[in-house]
């Protein structure tokens, strides 16, 4: 078959491997919510669990789309669907593509004409994450029960222990937005922009909290972390423009 | 009850399972399904300095983020993350916050329930949402790439951990003063930590966390 990075076939094979992946979601969907419902987990909750895990997604999901549309220009369109709907991350694939064409000596942004390379591409890109993928099948089990004895014993240092787990995990990132401040001396102040961001989104989701106890305005809470989100990232538009990108 | 719920987790871990190894059997065979159908061999230099300037690293992070992640994501949620990607940045927070929200633990079922629909919600909405901007590649290119939106996508990460911080640290002030210390420490003066290391500092948070919460919780302070 006449190679072509937007060839029609390949849509087809990468259609329906999404369509399997979109097929365990709502497999695990379907089953959590009866669970839920035997659990005694009120409908209010569950809807509201749906709804806002929704809209809070929008925002990364066209994200990701960004970076669908940054590789199509060298791996047209179907490779890039297939990748960033499964595993890996933005950062990730953009990377492995990058590094899979930087070994074939071309440079990002010139398109693929050879399948040689395209299918190496396919393959740097696969197997460059894989681990997650085939471990998790085999370890997932043990790792759970084991850590679900935690909670068993004594029930204030689960409950401790799983908030020092997120916290943990927050302060690596809150970590990460201050990595580039030290350049600041340097009279690069680019540094300050994922920090001016951060300072308003944490501002917003405060006021968000703030308005939802003293005016009892409970949905509020439910969509709190989208709107941080959302106008945060839009912060970074003027930030940017005043701090230099 | 207790045994319904024993039956429950089982089923989650069997079907995870089962799931987990046909898509994992599907998306390795993708590539070798190219060169059936395009009748070409992979370029094997090309392919060996691709690999190896690839995945040194993000095995070491995959590996280390299945012992992070599965304690914060529950059983389901790991077994679908694992499958759909864009952990740190999409799924892992939306479940936190569907948790908090919910008031539940990700180590109670309640909390395993909860997790897993938020993270399936936010995987089948992230599919579509791909998919149509897909369909529409060509209308959409011009507003997805024009640079007045550019700094807003590049600053998702701290636009989503800066909300996130709020909820957690004000409601765990003491514990959250040293971690954060921390980070900020490692992170300004250590030149190597940067967007593409902040995988491998994650499980180091969540460590020091957990061994200072100990250590608190001992005390008497928490």
């Amino acid at each position: 078959m006449e190679f072509n990075v937007n060839h029609p076939i390949l849509y087809i094979v990468v259609g329906a491997i999404i369509a399997l992946v979109l097929g365990q979601s709502v497999f695990f969907l379907l089953r959590a919510m009866k669970r839920a419902k035997e659990l005694g987990i009120s409908n209010d909750t569950l809807k509201k669990t749906i709804s806002s895990a929704a809209i809070f997604t929008v925002a990364p999901a066209v994200a990701v789309l960004v970076g669908v549309v940054a590789l199509s220009k060298s791996l047209g369109v179907a490779l890039p669907w297939l990748r960033l709907s499964v595993i890996g991350s933005i950062t990730y694939e953009t990377v492995a593509a990058g590094n899979a064409l930087e070994a074939a000596g071309m440079g990002a942004g010139t398109t693929v004409t050879d399948p040689s390379v395209f299918i190496t591409i396919a393959w740097v890109m696969t197997v460059g994450i894989a681990a997650g993928l085939i471990l998790v099948p085999f370890v997932t089990k043990k790792l759970q029960s084991g850590l679900s004895q935690v909670g068993m014993k004594d029930k204030k240092w689960g409950e401790i222990f799983n908030n020092a787990m997120f916290l943990g995990m927050i302060s690596a990132f809150l970590g990460y937005v201050f990595c580039d401040v030290g350049l600041v001396v340097k009279g690069d102040t680019s540094g300050l922009i994922p920090v001016c961001v951060m300072a308003v989104s944490a501002v917003v989701m405060a006021i968000c909290g703030l308005i939802a106890t003293k005016a009892k305005i409970r949905w509020l809470t439910d969509y709190a972390l989208p709107l941080s989100l959302v106008i945060g990232m839009a912060s970074a538009i003027p930030f940017t423009a005043l701090l230099g990108g | 009850m207790k045994k319904n719920e024993m039956t429950y987790m089982e089923s989650v871990h069997r079907y995870g399972r089962i799931w987990g190894i046909a898509v994992g059997v599907v998306l390795l065979l993708f590539p070798f399904l190219l060169s059936l159908i395009f009748r070409t061999a992979p370029n094997f230099s090309v392919l060996w300095k691709g690999i190896l300037a690839t995945a040194p690293m993000y095995w070491a992070v995959g590996i280390v983020e299945i012992f992070t992640y599965v304690p914060m994501l529950g059983a389901g949620g790991t077994y679908l993350s694992f499958v759909t990607g864009n952990i740190s940045n999409l799924k892992l927070p939306c479940a936190i916050d569907a948790m908090e929200r919910a008031g539940v633990k990700a180590s109670d079922e309640e909390g395993e329930v909860i997790s897993t629909i938020s993270i399936a919600v936010s995987s089948i909405v992230t599919t579509l949402i791909i998919a149509i901007g897909v369909i529409c590649i060509v209308p959409l290119t011009p507003v997805l790439e024009s640079p007045v939106l550019e700094p807003a996508f590049d600053m998702i990460l701290p636009a989503l951990f800066g909300g996130l911080a709020v909820v957690f640290i004000s409601k765990n002030l003491k514990l959250s003063i040293a971690p954060i210390l921390l980070m900020l420490a490692l992170f300004i003066f250590v030149p190597a930590l940067n967007a593409s290391t902040v995988g491998i500092m994650v499980p180091v948070g969540v460590l020091f966390t957990v061994a200072v919460a100990r250590i608190l919780y001992k005390k008497g302070v928490l």
